[in-house]
């Protein structure tokens, strides 16, 4: 991490977890908590501890663009109450709609300042997509619209996180007909290092435990394919799943109100789409690991995977084809298709018989007349 | 009656189908029909009617196993295709399968216009095409095999994430292209139907040709041999899509 004067000035966090009526045990107790969330093993609690006893904070922006502020209620809901103090009060969020006393001038105000004095120092945080269709007037925030503020933001960023399936792949504004152009923030800014954590919203946890892990070792997590932590992304809901046994005995829950879902049997066959999704809900939880949906026998719609909303169904697992009525099960097209097929065939049999009929006759008679040399 | 038409042909063995080709052409089968079967099982379980314990049973678990393994026998199936069409006979090489030539169109075009429309040619009602594959079977099964390629890609981009061997991870970047696993899967079980319309139409066009032509269509591919009119193979009329000789009399 970075020690300039800039950012010498700030507290480090753990002045500021004191200064906030916190003790050094509930300080280690959350250290602890942190470590474990982001994969690292035991032996890094003191590297976690000393990071934040001896950085200083550092200088957050939380942009809002096209979002429901999900991201923000989760994030506040984190099981240890102070990754809510340290991370969100304390974490310096020096601009931030929904949570800054300022508003109006003072608001803009104190946006342009933190640009201005921790620039390329800041950590950027975008809730929300940024809709590109009729030059961005679905979304301005004080006269600017969204693009022209990411833009802007970003450029002093040091690193940027994308919050929540909106600003990581667009989300259910962006499902078809995407009447807004709603964009992922990685399809527009693509000089900054971008930690994608979808989800509608993600695990308040998650959330912390990125952070964390961005200020314990001062550069982003390790990533996968679709540049999500691999720490919270790398695992299906499937395979963490505590009714997985369930699902390999073929024991399903086949309508909500049976025996079989009262026995909490897999909820594959009801449309759970834990085995296409990848998440740490059956595994961190959610409400500091009291429940996560399928644990509540509703089946995980896929909400942290791109395009949930318009890849198939909720409440059924049929591979659908768009285009025909409004979707069609591909199985039933399928057979239509069979049954074409066999209808085709038949006609062609009949007509061979028919058009070739002196050929044909030609083979049985040439058959027939060596079958009787052979007496 | 018959007499004042008819010539008995004396037919010549040919020996088109080698071993390796039948073999994979068995396994093939064999293979793709588990795959249809339990990847139906697999997108929609049957509801078992069973009051044993989820610790008793691994009805999922061994229709999955199945479909793996057979996926697995598929894949290494497909490459020793691939390779033995670089090493085997004529008729399976490459050439057969991959338009290169003019030649091949037209071919697929009077294929098209004989087996499928049914129009006469110079009077005559068939025409002794191929010993091989014909030039329209050869671009179908073409064809196949780029769906033998979108399967294993999809199939196996589904499997990487569960997997700890190099092989399938080697595929775990085609679910990242495609945009999750939720489209790979579906993209995975569309193309499944083309194998079962390919299957209906192949087994039928079989019967067809041994039925029509009396060459031995169906048995070839259990010995190899198909034969081939004394008279044609004399005077070179056969053809293969992609002759290897030039120098073609007809």
């Amino acid at each position: 991490m970075n020690k300039d004067n800039a950012l010498t000035e700030q507290p480090t966090y753990y002045e500021e977890v004191v200064n906030k009526g916190y003790s050094r045990r509930d300080f280690v107790k959350f250290v602890s908590i942190m470590t474990a969330f982001i994969g690292l093993e035991q032996s890094a609690i003191g590297q976690v501890a000393k990071a934040l006893e001896t950085m200083p904070r550092m200088p957050v922006i939380w942009l809002h663009f096209q979002e429901c502020t999900c991201c923000s209620e989760s994030f506040i809901r984190s099981s240890h109450p102070i990754v809510a103090d340290i991370l969100l009060d304390k974490i310096s969020l020096d601009y931030t709609e929904t949570l800054m006393a300022a508003s109006g001038t003072q608001a803009e105000a104190a946006l342009r300042n933190t640009m201005a004095k921790y620039k390329g120092k800041y950590l950027l945080c975008v809730e929300g997509s940024v809709p590109l269709g009729a030059d961005g007037v679905y979304c301005m925030i004080g006269g600017k619209t969204s693009l022209q503020i990411l833009e802007e933001v970003a450029e002093g960023a040091a690193a940027i996180i994308a919050w929540g399936s909106c600003a990581s792949n667009g989300c259910v504004q962006s499902a078809k007909p995407n009447p807004t152009q709603a964009t992922p923030i990685h399809k527009i800014i693509k000089n900054k290092p971008i930690i994608k954590v979808p989800g509608c919203p993600p695990i308040g946890e998650v959330m912390a435990g990125v952070i964390v892990h961005y200020l314990t070792f001062g550069r982003i997590p390790e990533l996968d394919r679709l540049g999500r932590p691999k720490a919270f992304y790398n695992k299906r809901v499937h395979d963490t799943c505590y009714r997985r046994p369930f699902y390999d005995a073929g024991l399903f829950v086949e309508t909500f109100d049976d025996e079989n879902a009262k026995k909490g049997y897999c909820l594959y066959k009801v449309g759970c789409k834990g085995p296409t999704t990848y998440n740490a809900c059956a595994v961190t939880k959610w409400n500091g690991g009291t429940s996560f949906p399928i644990q509540a026998g509703h089946p995980c719609i896929g909400c942290s995977e791109e395009n949930f909303w318009d890849n198939g169904r909720l409440y059924d697992r049929a591979s659908v084809f768009s285009g025909f009525g409004i979707e069609s099960s591909a199985d039933d097209l399928g057979k239509i298709a069979l049954g074409g097929t066999l209808a085709a065939v038949a006609v062609h049999a009949v007509a061979t018989n028919i058009g070739k009929s002196k050929l044909i006759h030609e083979h049985e008679a040439e058959g027939k007349e060596s079958e009787k040399e052979l007496e | 009656m018959a007499n004042k038409y008819l010539h008995i042909p004396r037919l010549r063995r040919v020996y088109v189908w080698e071993l390796p080709v039948r073999f994979y052409h068995w396994l093939n089968a064999a293979v793709i029909i588990a795959l249809i079967i339990t990847g139906f099982y697999i997108s929609n379980p049957l509801a078992l009617m069973s009051n044993k314990d989820a610790s008793h049973q691994y009805i999922m678990g061994w229709v999955r196993y199945i479909h793996f393994a057979a996926a697995y026998l598929f894949f290494f199936n497909f490459l020793f295709r691939l390779y033995w069409g670089f090493v085997g006979n004529k008729y399976a090489n490459w050439k057969q399968f991959i338009p290169t030539s003019k030649r091949f169109f037209q071919e697929m075009w009077k294929v098209f216009k004989i087996d499928i429309l049914m129009l006469k040619k110079n009077g005559q009602q068939q025409d002794h095409l191929s010993i091989g594959h014909n030039a329209m079977a050869g671009f179908i099964y073409f064809l196949t095999f780029l769906a033998f390629l979108v399967q294993c890609l999809t199939g196996f981009g589904l499997y990487a994430g569960m997997s700890t061997w190099w092989l399938p991870r080697l595929f775990a970047w085609v679910p990242a292209i495609m945009g999750g696993d939720i489209i790979t899967r579906q993209v995975h079980h569309w193309s499944m139907w083309f194998f079962i319309l390919f299957a209906v139409i192949h087994v039928y066009l079989v019967f067809y040709h041994d039925y029509v032509e009396g060459r031995g269509e169906i048995s070839s591919m259990g010995g190899g041999w198909k034969f081939i009119e004394e008279d044609v193979f004399k005077k070179n009329l056969h053809q293969t899509p992609n002759p290897e000789k030039t120098n073609d009399k007809k």
